[in-house]
């Protein structure tokens, strides 16, 4: 028999019995609806998490400063100052893995412009701190290593800064800020970062050369570096070994034997932004794994009712055999149907899905993604779930003995 | 033409030598047919008469291929059946048979032109060919104008009609009609018989099992079957079927 005739009696057998049919479907549709909708949450939350450590930097190590302990009190990570400006020219230098590292200095100062005053995050570093964070400004433009050699007092602000000093939509380029008393010229506003994983936010902050840095606002040229390095990687691939590299420089360069602890420590937060994405891969994986097993019930539902209805038109089969209806013909009306309502059922699903993605993102503004490779994956795999549980009754029908089946009541 | 004028023997449609039929049940054997040997001119208008259990629908059901023999050879139009698949014997049923049953079986819920298309479904046909042919069927039993009506909207006469449009819609050389007129009134299969006098008058050769006196006369040849074997063989001159009232034949075996 040709396909269309096929179609053609699955469409005549389903709608005959619209409710039962409709019920039928529903296990796959809700199976479906639910993978669409379950893949689209977790995508969304997997991409939102990889947005979130893009913008803290790419393929980002930061080396902090050792502990120091004396007298048997442990002060934290960075409480003594045991990284030098030659350890960061090496780094710089001398790793083949490393694509750039600049310092960066911290302190908490108020910033003042003519009217308005702000405590905010005052960064001390070099121009290879915004190729790392890949941060560009908004306005105006960015640090140069002239700014840097000559010690200009020149500013860079974020949003939070400029919008607290000059209000929202100010354009503060040219205008002078004060800093401990120190009088800089703003130069540029940076883009806009958002929130840091853990929460605080990058936009507020205001970044000086890191020469200006060490004389006004840290005072005194000092050896060590007061603060951490951050480095980026050449690749996501080569920051574990961009890791290694740099611990076994600066073992090297501060000439700590074996079986002596680190004076510094390193973070890769590539590592941790590779957790949280496997984090939330897993998430997604269990999510659609849970949405498949509901699939299957779907198409157990399905073969149920398929058996049903063969034992039903038992009669009907006979007659269609009676008059030349082969078992492969036989076969392929029922597997038609049951691909049928299994396929309808996905389309149905699909919409399904879409729906209560785009309700969540409305209402509750989670971040959904559909991707077309999900919607395929679904329909193929409710595809599947009618031919398979299709294929029993339908073999069942398709081996009825003619004679029997004329007789049945 | 004549049905009487053709001559039994000339062109074997139907041939059984020495076919029997076993059923197991269990573990008892039940033997349906025992070694009949039979042979069917093209042509001819067959009546099987018998009691229950005597083999006639068993017979039946081989020349239509719906089953086989356990042994013996049965040939149809010169194609030994013996050998064939379930889908080819399907092929023959389709290009070569039709089917009239005692209780219609046309599907439920779909027109009478649908059911009469049924057998050109499973030929290939097209569409349009299909209704093409299935509306002439129709018209040829006097249906022509219930072509949509389902077969709740029409009467067990009228029902077995358009079944008789089906067996005829794909041109078989052989209808096999089992007790068609087991489920209407005395006066409707009359009506029903004069169909398949006129169908046997056009050429067809027909196989009717019943178990009423009345419509065996309707056919030419007589076979009387009892306990899986033919006990006679006849040649009688058929009684017309009168649709407009109870034939004088049927008054007389009645008597």
């Amino acid at each position: 028999m040709k396909a269309n005739t096929l179609a053609r009696l699955a469409g005549r057998a389903l709608t005959r019995n619209k409710m039962r049919s409709f019920l039928t479907t529903l296990g796959v549709v809700i199976g479906v609806g639910a993978v669409i909708a379950m893949t689209a949450i977790g995508e969304g939350a997997r991409v939102r998490v990889q947005q979130t450590f893009e913008a803290m930097g790419t393929n980002m190590l930061i080396v902090l400063p050792g502990s120091s302990a004396s007298g048997g009190m442990q002060g934290g990570f960075g409480s003594q100052p045991t990284l030098t400006w030659d350890d960061l020219r090496s780094i710089q230098t001398e790793l083949s893995t490393v694509r750039a590292a600049a310092a960066v200095l911290r302190a908490s100062a108020v910033v003042q412009s003519e009217d308005q005053n702000w405590t905010t995050a005052i960064v001390g570093t070099t121009p290879e701190y915004f190729l790392i964070r890949t941060w560009g400004v908004a306005a105006g433009h960015g640090m140069t290593q002239e700014d840097v050699d000559s010690g200009a007092k020149v500013v860079l602000l974020g949003q939070t800064v400029v919008e607290k000093l000059f209000g929202a939509r100010a354009n503060p380029v040219g205008q002078v800020v004060r800093i401990k008393m120190v009088p800089y010229q703003v130069i540029g506003v940076l883009l806009k970062k958002g929130q840091s994983p853990m929460g605080s936010d990058y936009d507020d902050t205001a970044i000086v050369p890191v020469t200006t840095f060490q004389a006004k606002v840290q005072g005194g040229l000092t050896k060590f570096l007061a603060g951490a390095i951050f480095v980026s990687a050449v690749s996501p691939e080569a920051t574990s070994r961009a890791q290694q590299q740099i611990a076994g420089l600066l073992r090297d360069r501060h000439r700590l034997g074996p079986g002596i602890d680190d004076d510094f420590s390193l973070r890769n937060l590539s590592e941790v932004a590779s957790a949280q994405s496997q984090g939330t891969a897993v998430l997604t994986t269990l999510l659609a794994s849970i949405a498949a097993v509901s699939l299957l019930v779907g198409g157990i539902g399905i073969m149920n009712i398929m058996l049903v209805s063969v034992t039903e038109r038992t009669r009907e089969i006979g007659i269609r055999m009676a008059v030349g209806g082969r078992p492969a013909d036989i076969l392929a009306q029922f597997v038609t149907e049951a691909l049928a309502l299994s396929v309808g059922g996905g389309l149905i699903g699909v919409g399904l899905g879409i729906g209560i993605a785009a309700l969540l993102a409305r209402e509750f503004h989670w971040p959904t993604i559909i991707r077309a490779g999900t919607i395929l994956v679904s329909m193929g795999f409710s595809a599947l779930v009618g031919i398979v549980f299709g294929l029993y009754p339908a073999q069942k029908a398709s081996r009825l003995d003619p004679i029997e089946a004329l007789r049945f009541e | 033409m004549d049905a009487s004028s053709r001559r039994p023997g000339a062109n074997a449609l139907v041939e059984l030598v020495d076919v029997s039929k076993i059923y197991r049940m269990g573990d008892v054997e039940v033997l349906a047919l025992q070694e009949v040997s039979l042979t069917i001119a093209e042509g001819e208008f067959v009546a099987v008469m018998g009691p229950s259990g005597s083999g006639k629908s068993t017979l039946m059901n081989i020349i239509g291929c719906l089953d086989r023999p356990t042994s013996g050879r049965f040939r149809l139009a010169g194609r030994e059946m013996g050998g064939l698949s379930r889908s080819a014997l399907a092929r023959v049923r389709n290009e070569m048979l039709g089917f009239v049953f005692q209780h219609f079986n046309l599907l439920p819920r779909t027109s009478a032109l649908e059911n009469v298309e049924l057998p050109l479904v499973y030929a290939g046909l097209p569409a349009r060919k299909r209704q093409a042919r299935a509306l002439n069927a129709l018209a040829r039993v006097g249906l022509g104008d219930r072509a949509d009506h389902q077969p709740s909207q029409l009467s067990g006469g009228q029902q077995q009609r358009v079944a008789i449009a089906r067996a005829l819609v794909n041109e078989p050389r052989l209808i096999v009609a089992d007790e068609p007129t087991g489920a209407l009134d005395s006066r409707t299969s009359m009506e029903v018989m004069e169909i398949f006098q006129e169908l046997g008058r056009s050429g067809v050769t027909i196989l009717l099992v019943t178990h009423e006196p009345d419509i065996a006369r309707c056919a030419a040849r007589l076979l009387s079957m009892r306990d899986g074997r033919i006990l006679s063989d006849q040649r009688q001159r058929p009684l017309p079927a009168n649709p407009h009232g109870v034939p004088a034949g049927a008054i007389e075996a009645r008597a």
